[in-house]
């Protein structure tokens, strides 16, 4: 029963992009509808249609699914995009949950006051360079393989470019020492469903401005 | 090449704690390092066991798994806690999704002031009861199931008792007006596995103290002030 995926959020970033990256990556097209008004949210809870209350939601195959990270499994497990046995998923899983938490700081973000804005651009250079990255750089200089799992396209993949791009768009030399992260941006960056996202006129959203963060702020208040 | 896992982390719940439990509800034995210096940890780091440089860490099946969800789900699907079919594990991961945001308020718990605790006490209680308990509430209510998913004991279920049990160190009736998260509770208490993690003696831990978060704060090196939500 289908039709396309769903995507109930903002009109912005924030914790859907995950979701239309490897939606896109997985050549699914989808529907999206924003939030705009503290109404339409209290309507969707009174509907029952968020389980927790909470965006993101994601209408996929007769589910609302809410929670991230379930529907970012979902859409990989259907997709393949997930590896071919438990081990490749556990070391998808590693992957994928280590590039949350620098996604994480991202997403904080544009929601800290303008004076903690260049402390922290510099805890995001400082994990991204020392901890994250590197773990990747290694990855892929170790197997020498185009993909950071199993010789095959996967989700991890998909989050690491999403991730790279990000931290690029706030230190746009972040990738200097990462000779094998650059490789991989590029290739990536070239595989035909992902090449067509970062085209203009893609469901890929911008970075978030002020207008984003006041609709945030003012919708969950 | 199995043995049995060993767990490398604080002796205290923090994030391990929901390894242990789904472990045991496994009838899984596993097997236990604890960091108290840091110079322990500062080695673990050298040896490079440390994916990203965090615990906890379990090394299970010749892998040296990070990332606490990473390891959950890989222990999940190994044990057949994680439901039959992909719309199933899907359920789980939403439902554990939850129950993860409701625990993880409690993290911070240990190191707050104690006036900080008082405000963060009151936060989760409110969460609970108005957003994450009515949610599994009405699951169980509109199946009339066992349990959380596919008829079956799974990883959500065994993660919604631990998230129970934790809130209700916090308010002891706070199940009050959740009929069938009470009735949810006592039955999964008596599965064997269960219910004897749940005896002295299990490997389950104690609320963390003053103890605990001067070994995390010493290993770690982390002085910071935490804040309530």
């Amino acid at each position: 029963m289908s039709g396309k995926p769903r995507l109930t959020y903002f009109n912005g970033r924030g914790r859907m992009e995950p979701v239309r990256w490897l939606l896109a990556a997985a050549g699914v097209e989808f529907e999206e509808i924003f939030l705009e008004t503290r109404e339409q949210l209290l309507k969707l809870i009174k509907d029952g249609a968020l389980l927790f209350q909470q965006v993101p939601l994601v209408e996929i195959d007769g589910m609302k699914m809410v929670q991230t990270r379930a529907i970012l499994s979902y859409i990989a497990g259907k997709y393949n995009l997930y590896g071919k046995d438990l081990k490749e998923r556990a070391l998808i899983d590693m992957y994928v949950e280590g590039i949350a938490d620098l996604m994480q700081m991202i997403l904080k973000f544009p929601f800290s006051p303008p004076e903690a804005k260049e402390k922290n651009i510099a805890s995001v250079a400082e994990r991204a360079t020392k901890r994250y990255f590197p773990v990747f750089e290694k990855v892929l200089k170790q197997h020498g393989q185009d993909f950071l799992v199993g010789n095959q396209f996967s989700w991890a993949d998909v989050q690491l470019l999403e991730a790279i791009l990000a931290v690029e768009e706030k230190i746009p030399a972040v990738l200097s020492g990462f000779p094998q992260l650059q490789a991989f941006k590029t290739k990536m960056s070239n595989m035909p469903t992902i090449k067509k996202f970062l085209q203009s006129g893609s469901p890929r959203k911008p970075p978030p401005d002020e207008r984003y963060v006041a609709t945030v702020v003012e919708i969950l208040k | 090449m199995a043995g049995r896992p060993k767990l490398y982390y604080f002796d205290g719940r923090g994030k391990m704690e929901s390894v242990r439990w789904l472990l045991a509800a496994a009838g899984v034995e596993f097997d236990e390092v604890f960091l108290e210096t840091r110079e322990q940890y500062e080695k673990l780091l050298q040896g490079g066991a440390l994916l990203f440089q965090q615990v906890p860490m379990a090394e299970i099946d010749g892998m040296k798994m990070v990332q606490t969800r990473g390891i959950l789900s890989y222990i999940a699907a190994k044990y057949n806690l994680y439901g039959k079919d992909l719309k199933e594990r899907a359920l789980i991961d939403m439902y554990t999704g939850g129950t993860d945001d409701l625990m993880g308020f409690l993290l911070s718990f240990p190191f707050l002031s104690a006036e900080d605790k008082e405000k963060q006490r009151a936060f989760v209680v409110q969460k609970a009861t108005t957003r994450y308990f009515p949610a599994y509430e009405k699951i169980l209510k509109d199946h009339g199931q066992d349990f959380l998913v596919g008829n079956r004991f799974s990883w959500a279920d065994v993660h919604l008792l631990e998230a129970i049990l934790m809130l209700e160190e916090k308010k002891s009736d706070v199940l009050s007006g959740f009929p069938q998260l009470q009735a949810f509770k006592k039955r999964i208490s008596n599965i064997p596995t269960i219910k004897k993690f749940l005896e002295p003696g299990s490997k389950r831990k104690p609320i963390s103290d003053d103890k605990y978060v001067e070994t995390v704060r010493r290993v770690l090196r982390m002085y910071y002030d935490a804040k309530p939500n």
